[in-house]
């Protein structure tokens, strides 16, 4: 066998604090209003589930593709519908201006065993880029840095 | 330019597969060694467009691309209308065997592209002869799924919304964003059903970890690309693969995901040129 390149192993890719992952997280439902046609994409879309770090996780209520309530779990005797949890170290990566080969999906991310997805996922797939452009809105209002 | 009519034309051929024939459709540019592109699971050819488009090829290649049964504007054959679709080695190397035997092509190159990339392993291991070459793309003996393919075709999702999202992930993050749509609007074109037949090959019926071992590189070339941003098909993948398979030529691909020909045009162009050189190269030698 002749090789060229072999890509290098970077685990965990980028360097990341707790907090930045829980303020990135946070500014979602505004970033989320501010883009019409995300929205759009969702406006078919009415789900409670539980989306976040898997240090934080937040309960999301999200009608007509709008997020009208995000709360820190744990909430006494609240239900969820599905359920995306990914490590810190997943969305610190993930929100990456150039993301790293592998962090750079939210199914790259379980299969790499980063992030587990749970629940009944018939409104995640149904909707399944919605939720990637949702949880990447970070990226774009610049997280992190160049990874 | 308004009015620019490209060189790419495309043709129907009727090809017997398996007793019945199909109308195949097909699109070719160039002349020279026949070259003939196999497009990812759930799409069609349109995703060589670029490579077909190219003078730099066209002028030594014959660059034939066609859309499998089922595919584009292949239609599926007359009597499986209703039928479950479903992909297997025998049914993709009948048809590839036969498409080039229709179009009396000597000797070609196939390049395939993710289960395209699967299948030239199985060429190369049942029918090198036939062949002048062999470039996989995103190709490796066996890969592990990272989902289950019955959401792909289900009446509460629509199919090609779920397929093209799911595919997304595959594309390297800021390629140039129309390649990036048209490559998805391949997927939200398949017909019902489709994309996941052919994961029946890819996933079940096309498994050939313990088979690459009897490729001989002598007989004829093998060259595996695989994109850094492929995580269905990783490098590790293709690098694992082509361990076991003395002489073959890898690349892993920067920038690039699952769909190197459509997501990026040109920048996949770099990495196939020195493939295509090397083949004119081994031809005049």
């Amino acid at each position: 066998m002749e090789s060229q390149r072999v890509r290098p192993n970077a685990d965990p890719p980028v360097t990341y604090t707790q907090e930045a992952i829980l303020e990135g997280f946070k500014a979602i439902p505004e970033l989320l209003a501010r883009d019409a046609a995300l929205i759009a994409r969702g406006r078919w879309l009415d789900v409670d589930c539980l989306l976040g770090p898997t240090t934080q996780p937040f309960h999301v209520a999200i009608r007509a593709g709008q997020i009208v309530d995000m709360t820190p779990a744990p909430v006494l005797m609240r239900s969820w519908r599905f359920a995306y949890r990914a490590t810190p170290a997943a969305f610190a990566a993930y929100w990456q201006a150039m993301p790293p080969a592998g962090w750079h999906d939210l199914l790259a991310l379980t299969k790499r065993g980063q992030a587990s997805l749970e629940g009944d996922l018939h409104p995640f797939m149904a909707h399944l880029q919605y939720f990637k452009d949702l949880l990447a809105l970070p990226r774009q209002s610049g997280f992190g840095g160049a990874s | 330019m308004s009015g620019f009519i490209e060189p790419i034309v495309g043709r129907y051929v009727h090809v017997e597969i398996d007793g019945e024939i199909n109308r195949i459709y097909f699109e070719e540019n160039g002349s020279g060694i026949p070259l003939v592109c196999l497009h990812t699971a759930g799409s069609d050819a349109r995703q060589w467009r670029h490579l077909l488009a190219d003078e730099e090829f066209t002028k030594n290649f014959r660059v034939i691309a066609f859309d499998m049964p089922w595919h584009g504007k292949s239609n599926p054959p007359d009597s499986q209308y209703g039928g479950e679709y479903r992909l297997t080695s025998a049914s993709y190397t009948a048809t590839i065997r036969a498409f080039c035997k229709a179009l009396k092509l000597e000797r070609p190159v196939v390049m395939g592209c993710s289960i395209g990339g699967r299948i030239v392993l199985n060429l190369a291991i049942e029918h090198a002869r036939e062949f002048r070459a062999l470039i996989g793309l995103e190709s490796a003996d066996f890969q592990q799924p990272w989902y289950d393919t019955a959401w792909l075709n289900r009446p509460d999702i629509h199919g090609g919304e779920v397929c093209a999202a799911l595919v997304s992930g595959l594309i390297a993050p800021n390629g140039p964003e129309a390649s990036r749509n048209e490559t998805l609007w391949g997927y939200k074109q398949g017909g019902p059903g489709i994309f996941k037949g052919d994961l029946y090959f890819y996933r079940v019926d096309g498994d050939l970890r313990g088979r690459t071992s009897a490729i001989d590189v002598g007989q004829c070339p093998l060259y595996l690309l695989t994109g850094e941003y492929d995580f269905s098909c990783t490098p590790e993948d293709t690098l694992r693969t082509a361990a076991g398979i003395p002489g073959a030529r890898v690349t892993v691909m920067e920038r690039l995901g699952h769909f190197p020909m459509s997501e990026n045009p040109a920048q996949f162009r770099r990495y196939i040129v020195p493939v295509l050189q090397d083949i004119i190269d081994k031809q005049n030698s």
